[in-house]
């Protein structure tokens, strides 16, 4: 059941936006932050800073602990064999740019394919451009079935001998379908391919384990699951991660730096240059521990319920427009409602819920080919997390009715 | 702010029009402009003969700031002088960053493009209503 409990440790949802108690539908881009959150990284700033791996004293051996201590729990998250395959990067974006850049400039050579879906977020699919214009591969693109699901006879005819690298997302950003990675996994294994996974959407709301998956890379943010933004994961295969070049260089990756030449630092601190974000690994933690003390079963159920309320009401209204939420789907549905108000643009949506004082976004969701592949301009995205209620869906849909009357297409 | 305040008949009415929806025949410079984060796009055609617009029209898909901005912004120069319209489009930019905020000099020079000035305290949609304007600076400048 939906509870009004947890808005007791998200004080930001007992605020009002435009004059009217918020409704938070924006999960997808990213989450709200409990307190417990907020405290360990005030805890962290106000009584344990120091620079990390690098002074021998008290405070810096404290802040490693912190630092390491989140990275052994990521790796236990996730179920990842080793918290040495466990690299610290600000996003998922970064995470997969490393995956790109490192792994994918090395290893891909002209005439190889880089397949990735259509439905990727841009994240995962503008860096594959750049490396497949980098050495003259080709990018392919699996395409939908029409109720947005892959289509399974374009997977098996674009993975090939010619394919390195399969980029795929867990749970599209716009649809909100889970993909089934493992088989997706085989397949690329089949023909020698590595394949990696954009987690950024189904690690907050789904159990992940990289074993069961099977992947070789698996990137995801941490600010869409409770913690603070500038904390990000990227889990790579140790034997993969081992033999990559650093992506980015500089202090603390290093073991022996001479005038003309470096060796580097074993993993994972050999990705992970510069002085890292240990108060957002901080945030990390605690917000792991909020997600396991809330449980999987809790959320996805929570989210089944949010799902089950609001489709049968939005397809009430007879000028909403859904996508990705057919009958056929619904098994692998995650909490991501995209729709169109017919003949409004989703920015009109959006400014005029805003002052409903509910928040959703509106626009490509940084997924233009998919946009482009619905033939919409943009879509509105509704999207929930464990503490939305039945009543934030009220809320939307009753604001969703005074869109058409405020441009006066509706009397 | 208020969605009344926001969302007047004029901007509604102006959004929908098909008025100035069209290709010019003479078009003298065709300039595209678009927001990339919300994937607002017009298509500007200018026809200049002598310094002077003698006429204009676009296409595009947008929301109704957007559009109605663009509806108006055609509607106020048509027939004007290039360096008048470059003049009014730099005012228009200003009313809209919130620089300019005198409404008797705004309704006397912008005419019914003065009703979008409560976007001044949208910055979200900011570059909705401005869109057009700089499309046909940047056409302007070419």
């Amino acid at each position: 059941m939906t509870d009004k409990n947890f808005l007791r440790d998200f004080p930001i949802l007992n605020r009002t936006m435009n004059g009217k108690p918020i409704v938070y539908l924006d999960n997808s881009a990213t989450t709200q932050k409990p307190e417990s959150v907020v405290r360990s990284i005030c805890g962290y700033y106000g009584g344990c800073n120091a620079n990390p791996h690098r002074g021998a004293y008290q405070l810096s051996i404290r802040a490693t602990d912190i630092y390491e201590t989140a990275r052994a729990r990521v790796a236990k998250f996730i179920n990842a064999p080793s918290p040495a395959e466990i690299i610290f990067t600000k996003n998922a974006t970064e995470s997969l740019n490393l995956v790109a850049y490192s792994y994918g400039l090395t290893n891909v050579k002209s005439g190889d394919d880089i397949v990735i879906t259509v439905s990727e977020h841009h994240s995962n699919l503008v860096p594959w451009q750049r490396v497949a214009q980098s050495v003259g591969a080709n990018l392919k693109y699996i395409y939908l079935n029409a109720d947005g699901t892959l289509n399974d006879s374009d997977i098996d005819q674009k993975i090939s001998d010619r394919t390195k690298i399969v980029a795929v997302t867990h749970v599209s950003n716009v649809l909100g379908l889970k993909n089934d990675v493992r088989a997706i996994a085989d397949k690329a294994h089949a023909v020698g391919a590595v394949i990696v996974v954009d987690g950024a959407q189904s690690t907050p709301h789904i159990p992940v384990d990289v074993r069961a998956l099977d992947a070789d890379f698996f990137a995801f943010s941490g600010h869409k699951m409770l913690s603070p933004m500038g904390i990000g994961v990227l889990y790579g295969r140790e034997r993969l991660l081992d033999a990559m070049p650093p992506f980015l260089s500089g202090g603390d990756m290093i073991e022996y730096v001479e005038e003309q030449s470096t060796t580097y630092a074993e993993l994972p601190q050999k990705f992970e240059a510069g002085t890292q974000n240990v108060g957002g690994a901080a945030g990390l933690t605690a917000a792991i521990d909020y997600i396991e003390t809330v449980g999987f079963d809790r959320i996805e159920s929570i989210e089944r319920q949010l799902l089950d309320y609001a489709l049968p009401r939005l397809r009430e209204l007879p000028f909403i427009e859904l996508y990705g939420c057919d009958q056929s789907v619904l098994d692998r549905k995650t909490g991501i409602i995209a729709f169109n108000v017919r003949d409004v643009h989703p920015h009109d949506v959006s400014t005029i819920l805003d002052l409903e004082g509910v928040a959703i976004r509106a626009g490509h969701h940084c997924a233009q080919p998919l946009t482009k592949y619905l033939k919409q301009t943009a879509t509105c995205r509704a999207s929930f997390y464990f503490y939305n209620t039945t009543d934030d869906i009220d809320r939307l849909v009753d604001a969703l009715k005074k869109v058409r009357k405020v441009l006066r297409l509706d009397p | 702010m208020t969605l009344e305040n926001i969302y007047t008949e004029l901007i509604a009415e102006h959004s929908r029009s098909t008025d100035n929806r069209r290709h010019l025949e003479h078009a003298t410079s065709v300039e595209r402009g678009h927001n990339p984060s919300c994937g607002d796009e017009i298509t500007l055609e200018l026809e200049v003969a002598d310094g002077k617009i003698i006429d204009a029209a676009f296409n595009g898909a947008g929301c109704a700031i957007s559009q109605a901005s663009t509806d108006m912004m055609i509607e106020l120069l048509k027939g004007r002088e290039v360096d008048d319209a470059k003049r009014l489009a730099t005012l228009f930019i200003d009313m809209i960053k919130g620089k300019v905020t005198d409404d008797d000099l705004l309704e006397a020079e912008l005419d019914e493009a003065a009703t979008l000035k409560n976007i001044s305290t949208m910055p979200a949609r900011v570059k909705c209503a401005t869109l057009a304007w700089h499309t046909l600076l940047t056409s302007i400048e070419r």
